[in-house]
């Protein structure tokens, strides 16, 4: 415990005031560790907003989700009706509805940005492997955060897109079936999925949500922030020990942060009040049809920011097994002929490859149960959540000599500008109804995803690197 | 009064680029919609019209439950003439629009529960344009088919469960259809048109815009706050807008110093 400190007899009301509270608790510590003596990188570009902004939509879900469940039933019959309420009835009730609909895709917006922003930079990379996976676990919760909370509105494509994706959960061997029905509580999606969803969007996931993202800043305002150049700051310091590319968070990134909220706020605001059914990608149409068990919608697709991974899930067909077999067979001969493996690493590759292709299916042909592996539909769940779980690895699959794009072969802009279209496409293609060309271009798409991350330790360290300055480069505004 | 009317035009011009956004839901395919005139939107004549229509003509079978009549205080009407023109089975102007056909009555006469109203417009936009259009179109499509049960078909909802309620309007009318030579050789059965049988009370033109009004009385009631909407967000914007100029030379202020 750190020392008694008393207030100067002549001091204010308010020194005395705070001196009390930090002998009892660390609330100046607090705000210097924090805000005024946090030193961030002075150079940030335009990406290093969409991290204070994902905080403002996290709070901007809180506080309106707080008054819509002032209202909201989460009862199979009086569901939908009571949105319609919220949306009639209750004073301003149409605003703050609006404000938590439109949030949820602007979550999503922001957070893309924000995690592209790290792929950029390198922001994954030592020392900051656990400020990525705090932040991978938020992206995690989040997504499971939006899935429950779609459901509440009761609407025809909450009831079909839960009862979908629940049942995905059936495909997973010996455990499936009796898994799903725990989650739903029922053998179709019903007023205990409500009840249950309801309690993990209100109360369950944000908690966890809320531990993660303190974790998520602890551990990044221990490490220090990155920046565009990739330049750690804190090996530069002046002789008060301060990062001489640094300058306190506030009020430099506070005032920097503010003109942030103001811009995002326009775009915000003219969502929420000119367009809040978003084109019908944020409150969709059939949503406005009451939930029925017997009619089941001629198309459902989830809401627009699952559709990269959903795509991938569709995309995982009979066909793409063949290929995946084929694709890990090749993995597998090369890893063990061309790597750098020794005698027990190759045994153990050769001996996972061989599980995973019996898995996916390489001995059907014999015909012996026990050999034909898992269907597509189990391989297509496991596409889904390793396209999102695989981004926890990304500290270690990147083996690039330097962290910033900008000092990397310009040719590995090239094959960013893939990724970030590949998941635009599957994006796309996962609101479409599926045909075969579509599914084939999914199919490539699948593999080019997969191929950015898989094969990153390879090609991130091939090509030319440029030069990593001593400093960050800064232009005085 | 210009300005009125500016702004009217303005809310006007921006419900209709709204009215465009429904792309992505399924109701893809089938025949063109007409385009609903979004004018009508912030007459408050036309929504008063459509008000009657809908109470006279269709909250027989159908209801908008999420809906109360005293909304209509919005659309300029006064308790008293809600009351008087509106009401006429007891109810209270704070009730909600209910109706007095039980479910399973219905489902014997149509094969089917007429769907509730209050947000009927919001969940019909598709790839073919918006909620409004659907039902600018759809009212205006039945034609008479005796191979119905109720005499009736629709050509955007084919083998639809409700009759023409509005038939004393627009009079009879029949599709027509013609025989066709498809590309693989195969008769196709194309609609040609209507053609009109028996002339209603009210002429093509006058049945077309008395539609528009009841359309317009649907849109409205989907979120009777649309207009409000409109107007608080661009006062927020504006502020909005000023608070960004304020913020962006505060943050010029702070970093002037930083070399």
């Amino acid at each position: 415990m750190s020392e008694f400190k008393v207030a100067p007899a002549n001091a204010s009301a308010g020194v005395k005031l705070l001196t009390w509270v930090d002998n009892r608790f660390p609330a100046t510590k607090l705000w210097k560790e924090h805000l005024s003596e946090y030193y961030a990188p002075k150079n940030f570009n335009f990406w290093y907003f969409f991290g204070s902004l994902a905080l403002l939509v996290l709070v901007i879900q809180i506080v309106t989700g707080i008054f819509l469940v002032m209202h909201y039933k989460p009862d199979a019959t009086l569901a939908f009706a009571s949105v319609e309420y919220i949306m009639r009835d209750v004073p301003w009730g149409w605003l703050v509805r609006y404000m938590h609909s439109t949030g949820a895709s602007a979550f999503f917006i922001v957070v893309y940005l924000h995690m592209f922003r790290g792929f950029m930079y390198g922001s994954y990379r030592k020392p900051r492997e656990l400020v990525w996976i705090f932040g991978c676990a938020i992206f995690l919760c989040l997504m499971g955060e939006a899935f429950m909370g779609y459901l509440l509105p009761w609407g025809q494509m909450s009831y079909w897109g839960a009862q979908v994706i629940v049942n995905l959960f059936s495909a997973i061997p010996f455990v499936g079936p009796e898994l799903s029905l725990m989650i739903r509580g029922d053998y179709v999606v019903s007023d205990a999925t409500l009840n249950r969803f309801f309690s993990f969007h209100v109360i369950a996931i944000p908690l966890i949500l809320l531990g993660l993202v303190v974790a998520h800043i602890i551990a990044l305002h221990e490490v220090g922030s990155n920046n565009p150049d990739g330049v750690e700051i804190k090996a530069d310091k002046d002789d008060k020990g301060i990062p001489r590319d640094g300058i306190p968070f506030h009020p430099y990134y506070s005032v920097h942060d503010l003109m942030g909220v103001a811009g995002f706020l326009i775009l915000f605001s003219a969502v929420v009040f000119f367009w809040p059914e978003g084109g019908g990608y944020f409150l969709e149409s059939n949503n406005f049809i009451p939930a029925d068990s017997l009619k089941t919608p001629p198309h459902i697709a989830p809401v627009w920011y699952f559709t990269p991974f959903y795509s991938m899930l569709r995309a995982t067909t009979d066909d793409m097994l063949v290929w995946l077999r084929l694709i890990v067979l090749v993995a597998a001969v090369l890893a063990i002929v061309k790597g750098k493996f020794g005698g027990l690493g190759k045994a153990v590759i050769a001996i996972g490859a061989a599980l995973l292709l019996v898995g996916i299916g390489a001995l059907k042909f014999t015909g012996i149960p026990a050999l034909s592996g898992c269907d597509a539909k189990f391989w297509g769940v496991c596409v889904m959540g390793g396209s999102v779980l695989i981004l926890f690895f990304m500290p270690w699959l990147d083996k690039s000599p330097v962290k910033s794009i900008r000092y990397r072969p310009d040719w590995h802009k090239a094959v960013y500008a893939v990724f970030v279209v590949t998941f635009l496409i599957l994006g796309w293609l996962g609101i479409q109804p599926p045909d075969p060309l579509k599914t084939a271009i999914a199919q490539v798409g699948t593999l080019l995803y997969f191929g950015f991350f898989l094969l990153m330790p390879w090609w991130s360290q091939q090509g030319t690197f440029k030069a990593v300055p001593a400093r960050v480069t800064f232009h005085a505004h | 009064m210009k300005k009125d009317t500016l702004m009217k035009r303005f809310i006007a011009s921006i419900l209709v680029a709204l009215s465009f956004c429904g792309a992505a839901s399924a109701q893809e395919g089938g025949p063109a919609w007409d385009k609903f005139p979004t004018e009508r939107l912030t007459d408050q004549a036309a929504l008063q019209h459509g008000a009657k229509l809908f109470v006279n003509y269709c909250l027989n079978c159908h209801q908008a439950a999420y809906m109360r009549y005293n909304r209509m205080h919005q659309i300029g009407l006064s308790d008293d003439q809600i009351k008087s023109n509106l009401l006429f089975a007891g109810e209270k102007v704070g009730d909600l629009m209910k109706t007095s056909l039980a479910p399973q009555d219905a489902k014997a006469f149509f094969g089917t529960v007429p769907p509730d109203l209050s947000v009927i417009t919001r969940s019909r936009s598709g790839a073919n344009g918006s909620g409004a259009d659907y039902l600018y179109t759809y009212l205006r499509s039945f034609y008479r088919d005796e191979t119905r049960p109720t005499g009736w078909n629709n050509h955007v909802f084919p083998n639809v469960g409700m009759p023409n309620v509005l038939w004393e309007l627009q009079g009879t009318q029949r599709a027509v259809f013609e025989d066709e030579k498809g590309e693989g050789g195969e008769v196709e059965h194309v609609f040609k048109g209507f053609k009109m049988e028996t002339p209603g009370t009210r002429s093509a033109a006058e049945y077309d815009s008395d539609v528009a009004d009841l359309v317009a009385y649907l849109q409205w009631m989907s979120e009777p706050e649309q207009n409000f909407r409109v107007k608080l967000g661009v006062a927020v914007l504006i502020f909005l807008g000023i608070f960004w100029l304020f913020c962006w030379r505060l943050n010029a202020a702070y970093w002037k110093d930083v070399k």
